[in-house]
């Protein structure tokens, strides 16, 4: 998969907001294979060693930046822009939120930004509520990918939102990535068997009780639905084959 | 629609006939259930619920642990001034208090916030008393314009503003306000507040709505436990983060649970709220609005305070004084009230780092 000009081999991405400590977030990054790490603007403290969870993603990762905390386009398209001038490259995940109950994305505010952002050259993958027409609007606003949420974010609820996601990624020709709801690697497992691009996941693996096997397993999950996806699941029977078929009769 | 119908519509509620017949099934169901309504937030502060605490606790640190994971933010506050034409009963800073009277000039400011950052904080409180002579919104801005260069997040806990007023500090680089109403009780309010401009019960109210229309971040409200029954109290703070919730959407809400503690001056809170009800409390908001902030300040014992991590609270003070000019100066004054949890904020952070849990010093970046 090549998102932004960069060949991907993991197809886990995941979040760092909500470990017990950035310091194990390599150990997280090297089991669970990811190469994608997202990270908000509003954690980085520059000013802290320690703490600056920056100097805990690994060279080799992929630091995709996100405007959590973002209420409109035109913050999010601020937060990109003091990212990029803070040095922590061109990929941005547009995150909008102007529900603070939900936390749900505010597509129409989402697609604007994406438009300013893909123009100025970021590599811009938006996080949105799935809806076919605003990924059609995404794409043509250069998103280099989409990502539609599972179910809302923290919840853990898993796939919720399947039927929508499908319809994107049947239509859709940009990678579809689930990001938000996943809470088990099995969901994760369907979400590439249907044919997701890949997943994003931070909740489930950061607040187990055991984040790098956790990890391990999203990896794990992740790879194994990919593999079933490109094998071609096999159709699902509604009826037994019966040994005396109805239409047995039609012999020529 | 202001707060104050939601007030009015339950103020004369019949609280101890619904306590009466709240079945102790109701509070189990309530506990499992997923959205909950304003009267069933109200049986989980009742007495009956109490014996539930430790089921309300289960959840409360499941919903706390999956919306804002294994994190604790940190602030600190900042004493501007103590300077106050109020006659508030149970405040260290009682006009009629004998006590030093002081305000930070620029370069005390600088050094107050050369010290705090040297901790490690990006997020700061600034108070001040209510003196618009003295605390003028035009000081509170310059000293916005200090403290900018040194934190990512300036929240404010001064007298109630006008929107506009509000509006001034946002452009400054103002992101946050804490205002607490004290106590919902009307009738109770006008008696503790014997004098000046904080008479005007409404025009506290509102402000932390007319913050959100102009366009503040986040906004923490509250009720100073122990000036009236806390169960009614906890209610209408509730009620009131809620009504802020569902109409500004795009504000994060937060509350606090303050208890009353010694300060300079001989008022006797008037109701005792226990560690145990304080819990409740805690544990009923989280239930309620599992996506609300908790904040919990070094009121409360260092110990107490470590018990709470994970059961709900979302951001601590750290380091805290409550003098103007308590964190560099060595001329002191008088705080607001006592402080009961010293540590600095080193040691906070190697506590929580030690209960499983990260000290988050910045969440937000001036934008």
């Amino acid at each position: 998969m090549i998102i932004g000009g960069k060949e991907l081999t993991s197809r886990l991405f995941i979040g760092t907001g909500k470990f017990a400590s950035n310091a194990i977030i390599p150990e997280v990054v090297k089991r669970s294979g990811a190469q994608v790490v997202t990270v908000a603007l509003r954690r980085m403290d520059f000013d802290s060693k320690e703490e600056n969870m920056l100097n805990h993603i690994p060279q080799d990762c992929i630091l995709m930046t996100n405007t959590s905390g973002a209420r409109n386009a035109d913050e999010a398209v601020r937060i990109a822009r003091i990212a990029r001038a803070a040095g922590c490259g061109n990929w941005i995940k547009i995150e909008i939120v102007t529900d603070n109950k939900y936390l749900l994305p505010d597509n129409y505010e989402t697609i604007k930004a994406t438009e300013i952002l893909a123009k100025e050259g970021f590599v811009v993958l938006p996080y949105m509520s799935p809806d076919l027409i605003v990924a059609r609007n995404l794409r043509d606003a250069g998103a280099a990918a989409v990502m539609p949420l599972g179910a809302p974010i923290g919840t853990n609820k898993g796939l919720k939102t399947k039927e929508l996601v499908k319809i994107m990624i049947d239509e859709i020709d940009l990678p579809i990535i689930v990001d938000a709801g996943l809470g088990r690697p099995s969901e994760a497992a369907e979400a590439m068997e249907m044919g997701a691009a890949a997943v994003l996941v931070n909740t489930a693996i950061a607040t187990s009780d055991d984040p790098v096997s956790m990890g391990e397993a999203f990896g794990l999950a992740v790879i194994a639905g990919r593999k079933a996806f490109l094998a071609g699941a096999p159709a699902v029977k509604d009826f037994a084959e019966a040994s005396s078929p109805l239409t047995g009769f039609l012999r020529s | 629609m202001s707060f104050y119908q939601k007030y009015l519509e339950y103020k004369d509620f019949d609280f101890e006939r619904f306590y009466s017949n709240i079945t102790d099934n109701q509070i189990l169901s309530v506990i499992n259930k997923d959205r909950i309504n304003e009267l069933e937030f109200l049986m989980l502060l009742s007495e009956k619920a109490a014996k539930y605490i430790e089921l309300m606790a289960q959840k409360s640190k499941k919903l706390t642990l999956q919306y804002f994971g294994k994190v604790i933010f940190l602030y600190t506050p900042l004493y501007l001034a103590n300077y106050c034409v109020n006659q508030c009963v149970y405040c260290g800073f009682n006009i009629s208090n004998d006590i030093a009277r002081k305000k930070l000039t620029k370069e005390e400011l600088e050094k107050e916030a050369e010290i705090i950052s040297q901790t490690g904080l990006k997020h700061i409180l600034i108070l001040t008393g209510e003196s618009r002579t003295h605390s003028s919104v035009d000081y509170i801005k310059e000293c916005v314009e200090v403290l900018i260069k040194y934190f990512c997040s300036i929240s404010i806990e001064v007298y109630p503003l006008e929107t506009d007023e509000y509006r001034e500090l946002i452009e400054a680089g103002v992101d946050g306000l804490t205002i607490y109403q004290e106590v919902y009780n009307e009738e109770i309010y006008k008696k503790l507040h014997l004098k000046g401009p904080k008479r005007n019960y409404r025009f506290r109210l509102d402000a932390p709505e007319r913050a959100c229309i102009a366009g503040m971040r986040s906004v923490n409200i509250g009720a100073l436990l122990g000036l009236d029954d806390w169960r009614k109290e906890a209610f209408f703070t509730g009620l009131h983060a809620h009504y802020l919730q569902n109409k500004y959407p795009d504000t994060e809400i937060s509350v606090s649970m303050p208890r009353i503690r010694p300060h300079t001056g001989a008022f006797q809170p008037r109701v005792k709220v226990d560690d145990r009800s304080f819990v409740q409390i805690m544990l009923a908001f989280r239930l309620f609005m599992p996506r609300i902030g908790i904040t919990l300040s070094t009121r409360e014992r260092a110990e107490f305070r470590d018990n709470l991590i994970g059961l709900g609270v979302t951001k601590m003070s750290a380091g805290s004084s409550t003098e103007v000019g308590g964190h560099a100066l060595t001329s002191k004054t008088e705080g607001q009230f006592d402080i009961c949890d010293t540590r600095s904020v080193k040691e906070m952070s190697e506590f929580i780092y030690s209960k499983g849990y990260q000290p988050v010093f910045k969440d937000w970046q001036a934008i």
